[in-house]
């Protein structure tokens, strides 16, 4: 198995991102979905970090942080609205909510 | 006195009655309609005396400029000659009898005054259509009291039936009123004016006699002379219309409104005599109508109906007579007609009110007895409608149209025979209704004797039904010109070609003795074997027969096949709105989308994710390949 490290970092993003989306869209617990939003987040975060690796520059560790403090802002914010969802629905399925369809 | 009054009381009379409603109690309700149409006739009696006294010269009044519109004028303009003053006279003075026995007819009625208000507005139309100069006001006039008609034939509103026979005389008198709307245009399209006089002068000087143009003209003019008059093929409405209150049937349906036809034809007689084939039309549809409606009264079972038929018979002689050119004999048997059958009808209407509501003839019977001064002015009305010879009036205008329907210059054979079997049929229906009325055992109990209002009128129009026939003698019984010499200046004398007093003789003994013969066959029939009539009429072919001749000749199933159910029938496809589908159909489209649209919104949060993921590969998918092909 010889692969060049940037390869093998930009694949394992790409895997984790796949995986990340995959189970957005089949996972009906909300928490789980904003589990994998998370892990969607990372996955970009990690290829920022081969290619900033890949390029000798800072730049891609600056957005990994910006990546950081955007997910902990969004996390809290999505806590909160599940939170509200759980109060109002007294369920985390996010099937049940739907009452705006059309 | 001015002239112009005549129509305006009794429109006066109307309006103070409509704006005034349920305000005004009965007695001055009763006061100001008939008192407005004793005015009306006071002042048309002293109107016809000045006209006389100026030997026939007609009155003119320019009362007020209705329209004025390049070189086009049509005046609020009244022309009192001879034949407008004899309508004027019959109009004011029956309608004011007819008036009086409604105020008893109609006492209990709780829309007392709605009833006195479309009848004076009725009143002041037909005096304005027999009084008006030019065909604009004329028009005005005639759909006047088409309105009134419809009005009245549906005074009682609320049962549906009265609705219906309301509408059907409005629509089928509308058919014979575009016909004549037809004819004023081509008159004003070929001699610039609708002056009657004027139209009358440019005719002659413009057509000679058969010209295409005045055939057409002339043909148009008696389409709508019969719709108004219920002849053939216009004639349906008639009886049906007897679902207004009686003193309306008296007064619009017997003895004045229907009658428009005959004035409006003998009006514009230049045009007619210019027009022979219009005038045999004239005469052909009359004989026949007179033939089909006298077979109808044979048959009915409601008293009014067998009026309203007979009624629509004796306008086919009036239609007869103007067709052979013996204008004056026409306008002579309106004059008796209008006071024998306004008798008739109101004395018919004392039998209704007197039995309770009672229309069926063979409901009734007996009355001879119970009823003593109805029988009487009944007997002289059925008289004088049967031509009983030398006393009554209707023998000396009947017996006048029939000699008249041979010898004249557009009479012939075939109209006397016409008229005779008329005169045969008038006698069977007539007494065929008096016998079942009269004789016989009572059927029904008499709870109600009408009161004076209505026996004064009665015994008022008895009179004149008698001695109305001695202003014109035939020349066999004295020779008495009055009115035929009155009406000289306005239509010309009839001619007659063959002159002979020996022939005149043979024909007033049959015709008499054909009236006689209708009278012995109805007393055979009614009275002396109605076992044996009674079990001829049960034959099977005979009841089709009857069952037809009942219903009019089946013209109402003709009719509705042919115009009423194929109108239905496309204004339930129209009714659809076929243009409006464009826009129907584009909204619809419209929804459909919006529906498959909505239907994206599931609100489930996965599908939307989908959806983003779907699009973000499409977007990716096309920057790669567009990236590798670059």
């Amino acid at each position: 198995m010889n692969m060049h490290p940037t390869t093998a970092g930009l694949l394992l993003a790409g895997i984790l991102f796949v995986l990340g989306l995959i189970s957005v869209l089949i996972r009906r617990n909300i928490i789980f979905m904003l589990l994998s939003v998370e892990i969607m987040l990372n996955a970009a975060g990690l290829a920022f970090v081969v290619a900033s690796s890949h390029w000798g520059t800072a730049d891609g560790q600056v957005m990994f942080m910006f990546i950081l403090a955007m997910a902990a802002a969004e996390v809290s914010v999505g806590l909160a609205l599940i939170l509200q969802l759980y109060h109002q629905l007294r369920t985390l399925d996010s099937d049940e909510a739907n009452r705006m369809h059309g | 006195m001015n002239s112009a009054l005549i129509p305006a009381i009794p429109f006066l009379s109307a309006c103070i009655l409509m704006l005034g409603w349920k305000r005004i109690n009965r007695t001055a309700v009763s006061v100001i309609a008939c008192g407005s149409l004793a005015l009306s006739a006071l002042i048309a009696v002293v109107a016809a005396v000045q006209v006389a006294q100026h030997n026939g010269a007609p009155q003119m009044l320019q009362v007020w400029n209705w329209m004025q519109v390049a070189g086009f004028r049509a005046g609020i303009d009244f022309r009192l000659d001879a034949l407008s003053v004899v309508f004027v006279l019959v109009i004011t003075i029956v309608g004011f009898l007819i008036h009086v026995y409604a105020t008893a007819y109609m006492h209990d009625d709780e829309d007392y005054s709605r009833f006195f208000a479309c009848m004076n507005l009725f009143v002041g139309a037909m005096l304005v259509l027999v009084m008006a100069d030019n065909l604009v006001l004329l028009y005005l006039g005639w759909e006047g009291v088409g309105l009134c008609s419809y009005l009245l034939i549906g005074f009682w509103y609320k049962d549906p039936a009265n609705g219906y026979a309301a509408r059907k005389a409005f629509i089928v008198t509308r058919v014979g009123d575009t016909a004549m709307a037809f004819a004023l245009f081509l008159l004003y399209q070929h001699t610039g004016t609708l002056h009657i006089q004027g139209v009358l002068q440019a005719g002659a000087q413009l057509w000679a006699k058969g010209d295409p143009a005045v055939t057409m003209i002339a043909l148009l003019l008696l389409g709508g002379a019969v719709g108004k008059s219920a002849q053939l093929p216009l004639q349906t409405w008639l009886p049906d219309a007897m679902a207004g209150p009686t003193p309306v049937s008296a007064l619009i349906h017997a003895a004045t409104m229907v009658t428009a036809g005959v004035y409006l034809i003998a009006r514009t007689h230049t045009l007619f005599e210019l027009a022979p084939a219009a005038q045999t039309a004239t005469a052909v549809i009359g004989g026949m109508t007179l033939v089909i409606a006298g077979v109808s009264a044979l048959v009915q079972t409601d008293i009014k109906r067998v009026l309203a038929y007979s009624t629509v018979s004796q306008i086919g002689y009036m239609f007869l007579a103007l067709g052979c050119g013996a204008w004056s004999a026409a306008i002579f048997h309106f004059v008796t007609h209008a006071f024998f059958k306004a008798l008739l009808f109101m004395s018919a209407g004392a039998v209704i009110v007197a039995l309770h509501h009672e229309q069926d003839m063979f409901k009734m019977g007996g009355l001879k007895k119970l009823l003593p001064g109805v029988f009487w002015v009944f007997l002289i009305g059925s008289a004088s409608l049967a031509a009983l010879p030398f006393v009554t009036a209707g023998f000396y205008s009947k017996d006048q149209i029939i000699w008249l329907a041979w010898s004249a210059a557009g009479g012939g054979t075939g109209y006397w025979i016409t008229a005779l079997l008329g005169a045969l049929l008038t006698g069977m229906y007539t007494f065929r209704m008096f016998f079942l009325v009269f004789y016989g055992e009572a059927r029904t109990h008499v709870h109600h004797r009408p009161g004076a209002r209505m026996m004064v009128p009665l015994y008022i129009l008895a009179v004149l039904s008698t001695v109305a026939g001695f202003v014109e003698l035939p020349h066999t019984l004295g020779h008495v010109t009055l009115f035929s010499h009155w009406l000289l200046p306005v239509l010309p004398a009839v001619q007659v070609v063959t002159e002979s007093a020996a022939l005149e003789w043979t024909s007033q003994a049959v015709s008499a003795l054909l009236s006689f013969a209708g009278i012995g066959m109805a007393y055979m029939w009614v009275m002396k074997h109605p076992q044996g009539m009674r079990e001829f009429l049960e034959m099977p072919a005979i009841v089709w027969l009857r069952g037809c001749w009942q219903r009019g000749w089946d013209f109402d199933e003709i009719y509705d096949a042919l115009l009423v159910r194929p109108f239905v029938f496309l204004s339930q496809i129209n009714s659809k709105d076929l243009v409006d589908k464009i826009y129907t159909g584009l909204a619809r489209a419209m929804e459909w989308c919006h529906n498959m649209m909505a239907r994206t919104q599931s609100g489930i949060l996965r599908w939307y994710i989908m959806g983003v993921v779907l699009g973000a590969v499409a977007i990716l998918s096309v920057l790669i390949w567009r990236l590798y092909e670059i």
